[in-house]
Formats: structure tokens, sequence, C-alpha cells
């Protein structure tokens, strides 16, 4: 040991060096947010919850082509379909297992018509496991809730898609 | 009648000392997760009442809400017994401490080696929680915890008798009345040093955590409990850690001595002095709790037996020689 390291040692020169320097770093700006209070920025490719969206003049999207159910990995969707009354191919049933769901994105990127897409929320926990089996309605309904960000995320991703 | 009057009178002057005690262990708590949050640049807990003051004591409620779980295995008495024994010992040696020259619970004339004796004994509830759990990591944990407080103990006596050199009394009051002039801390420096890092490694405060080394062991000696025994553990854990820094600030900070005898800081009174004191030095301790890494097994014993004895018994001698040189010993 040399003669340095040994006074080093005996005055801890090292341990008081860490302490003035965690005294003066208890002074400075956070680098956490307050977060139920104030959030961070999200991405506009963000992967959060599901949501089914609607043309302008009410219609439903999706054309229950399946290529979501399809292509998804954790085989959390499930659709029905059938021929409305004016010949149009809808969905009688769109479920999202979001218990299943693995939040690939899969669903958004194969969907022809940008009907299903997932959105900002990530805060949708419940109490319950049932109300994490999504329907065709809480779908449809989170879609009109979040049209305004999801068309503006869409719009913003355009010229990557 | 006459007996039931002072039975009243001390019940009332205990729960005027404990309650205190409890709600500032609460507030410990909460200072020390604010402090280590505050060194990483975080928030800490601020949601719960102001500034998260309250946070403590929502924790506490839900310990009280979650299930004590006993192990099928374990010895059920004395694992009961063990959160309860770290708990009352940690808050018994509260008796003798003396706030100002008029309030202390018992002014006994050995209140130093009290003091001593029940932190001392602050190592058979962990050696009870870790022995009655019947597993492994609990079983490791005490054992650690055992060796590694034994250890310290032997250091903190030691300073303990350079104090006593130059007070020439065991009565804590006149252990803080002998610093009148010169606390204790500046003579006596290097033991203050040694005196406190024993004392981060009596309370198994990082950097000696290993009785609970999260990494190795789960949660040490904590591992079986849960629930309100858990939280029991945990408030004598930090009664203990506020005990130790009562300590030190009485025996090297001049307790509720104020610094100078000037007019402002004369008027403030004694207690709050020893608050204060003792806040200083525990905010040191979460101060090392975010900056130091934990020791090793062979370099905390090291550092007790080869290191802080040794230096500790020759300071002794050098205390000792100086007094009797000078012609300043105590009663003389």
């Amino acid at each position: 040991m040399s003669l340095i390291r040994f006074f080093k040692t005996v005055f801890m020169i090292d341990f008081l060096t860490g302490l003035i320097m965690a005294i003066k770093e208890i002074f400075k700006p956070k680098k956490t947010i307050n977060y139920p209070f104030e959030k961070g920025s999200i991405s506009p490719r963000a992967r959060g919850e599901h949501a089914l969206r609607r043309y302008p003049n009410g219609e439903e999207r999706c054309i229950a082509c399946k290529l979501c159910e399809a292509v998804c990995p954790a085989q959390a969707i499930t659709i029905e379909s059938s021929e409305r009354e004016d010949g149009s191919r809808k969905t009688t049933r769109y479920d999202i297992d979001m218990l299943k769901c693995i939040y690939c994105g899969l669903c958004e990127q194969s969907c022809p018509v940008d009907a299903i897409v997932q959105g900002p929320n990530f805060e949708f926990a419940t109490e319950t496991r049932e109300e994490l089996y999504y329907n065709k309605e809480k779908l449809l309904e989170n879609g009109d809730r979040w049209e305004n960000i999801l068309a503006a995320n869409i719009n913003a991703d355009s010229s990557h898609r | 009648m006459a007996e039931l009057f002072i039975f009243f009178d001390q019940i009332y002057r205990i729960l005027f000392l404990l309650i205190p005690v409890l709600v500032s262990v609460a507030m410990i708590v909460w200072l020390d997760r604010r402090v280590w949050a505050f060194v990483q640049k975080r928030r800490g807990p601020n949601v719960v009442g102001p500034f998260g003051l309250f946070q403590t004591l929502a924790d506490a409620l839900k310990y009280i809400f979650k299930e004590i779980i006993i192990p099928a295995s374990s010895n059920k008495v004395i694992f009961i017994l063990a959160p309860i024994v770290t708990m009352t010992l940690a808050l018994i040696a509260w008796a003798v401490i003396p706030f100002s020259e008029t309030f202390v619970l018992a002014d006994i004339n050995v209140g130093i080696l009290y003091l001593f004796a029940v932190s001392s004994l602050g190592v058979y509830g962990i050696i009870m929680g870790g022995w009655a759990s019947n597993s492994k990591y609990p079983f490791l944990g005490a054992i650690r915890s055992a060796a590694q407080m034994v250890s310290y103990e032997v250091s903190i006596g030691v300073i303990i008798i350079n104090v006593l050199l130059c007070v020439g009394s065991l009565n804590l009051s006149d252990i803080v009345l002998a610093q009148k002039d010169l606390w204790f801390v500046i003579p006596l420096f290097p033991m203050f040093i040694i005196f406190f890092i024993s004392a981060l490694a009596e309370t198994n405060r990082p950097p000696f955590d290993l009785p609970e080394a999260e990494a190795e062991l789960v949660a040490g000696y904590q591992t079986e409990y849960s629930g309100m025994m858990y939280a029991m553990f945990w408030l004598g854990e930090y009664a203990n850690i506020l005990l130790m820094c009562a300590m030190g600030s009485i025996l090297f900070l001049g307790g509720w001595l104020s610094p100078i005898d000037l007019f402002p800081f004369n008027v403030i009174p004694a207690p709050i002095w020893l608050i204060l004191k003792i806040l200083f030095l525990f905010i040191l301790f979460a101060l090392i709790k975010a900056i130091v890494p934990r020791y090793r097994y062979d370099q905390l014993m090291k550092l007790g037996w080869k290191i802080f004895l040794p230096f500790s018994l020759i300071y002794v001698v050098l205390t000792a020689s100086f007094l009797m040189y000078f012609d300043l010993l105590p009663g003389n």
C-alpha cells in the first residue's frame, strides 16, 4: 500500500468526496416526473390500448377481413362476421383478450383500412379479469373517445407506413 | 391512593415519551426514503399528506390489514415473540435518554451501561426470528447479524470507555453536562467517526446491511415474516437507528446543550437541540445509505476486529495518559 493510498484510507478522502457529491446531487433538479399528476411524452407509434375506428360519417371501418386475427401471435383476437342488409361485410363479433395480448402492434400493421389501432392510452387497469376481455362495443367506444388523437398519430406517422 | 397516583403519573410520563418516539420513527422512515431518493435525483414518497409525510402511516395501515403467515415448520412461540422483542428492546432504551436537565424518564446512575446493555440485547430479536423461521435464508441472515452486532459492540464499548474517562460518571445527564465547555467530538474526533461507523453496523444499516442482503439472502431474518410482524421488525429497526443517533449526540455532540451559550441559541428549548442533533446524525445515516456499496462479509469482520478494536484501544490508552499527565482526570 503506497503512502498516499494509506492517508486516503485513514482520512476517508474518497468517502468524503462521495458525501460532498451526494449533498450536491440533493439540490439538483429531479430527473423523474411526478407521474400521476404529470405525464411523460408519448410517441405517435406508442402501442397502448386497442381501439376500433369509424369513418367520419359514423360507419365502422372494419371490413372483417380477419387479417389481424390471422396475424395475432398470441391469438388474442376473435372475429365473427356476416353480410349486412346493404351487402357489405361487417363484423358481428370482435373480441380482444387484453390479457393474452402482447402489444406487438401486428394487428395495427396488418389492417388495410386502419380500423384496429393501438392508441396512446396505457392506463386501463381494472379490478377484475373479466373487464379486460374487450368486445366490439368497448373497442368502438375507445375509438370514439380517442379518435382525435388516433387520427393525429396516424397522420404524424403516415410517411413511414 | 397515593400509590395509584404515582402509577398513573408514571404511565402518563411514559406515554408522553413513547408516542413522540413512535411518531418520529414513522417520520424518520419517510425522511430516510426521501433523502435516498433526492441523492438519486428521484422524488421519493410525496403523495400521501403534505410532502408525503404520512406515507409511513399509510404503509403501517396496509401492513395491519395484511395476513400474517406463520410457516408450518416454524417454532410458533419464538416466531411470534421475535418482532415483539425487537420492538420492545428498541423502545425501552429511550427511558434513560435525557432530553433536558429535568426531562428524563429514569435518571439512573448507570444510564450508559443500561443503554449499552439494551442495545446489545437487540440481537436476540434477530436471532430468535432467524432461528424460529426454520428456513435457510433467515437462519444465515441471523447468524451473520449476530456475528456482526457482537463484533461492533466490542468497539462501541471501548469507545464508551473513552468518553467515560473524560466524564467520570455513567449517568447520561452527567455525560452531557461534562460537555458544557467542549463537546467530546473535538478531542475524541476519531472515536466519533468509529462510533458512527460502528453504529451503522450495529443497526444493520447500509453499507453493513449484510443480514438482509437482498441479493443473496432474500431479506435475511425477515424473509418469513409478513403483515404486522414484519412492520414491527421494521419499526424496531428504525427505533434502534434513532436510538443510536441519540446515543451519538449525547456522547459526542453535547446532548441537549446548545452549541454556543449566546443569546439566540440558548433561548431555544433544550429538547429541540437534542432533536436537531439526532436529525443531523440521521441524515448522515441516510446519505451513507445512498452513496456506499455493501461491504463483503470478510471486509466487515476485518474492519471491526483488526482496525476499529485496536485503534480504539490505543485511543483509550492515549486519552488516559493525556488526562493523567495534565492532571485532568475527573474527580480530582
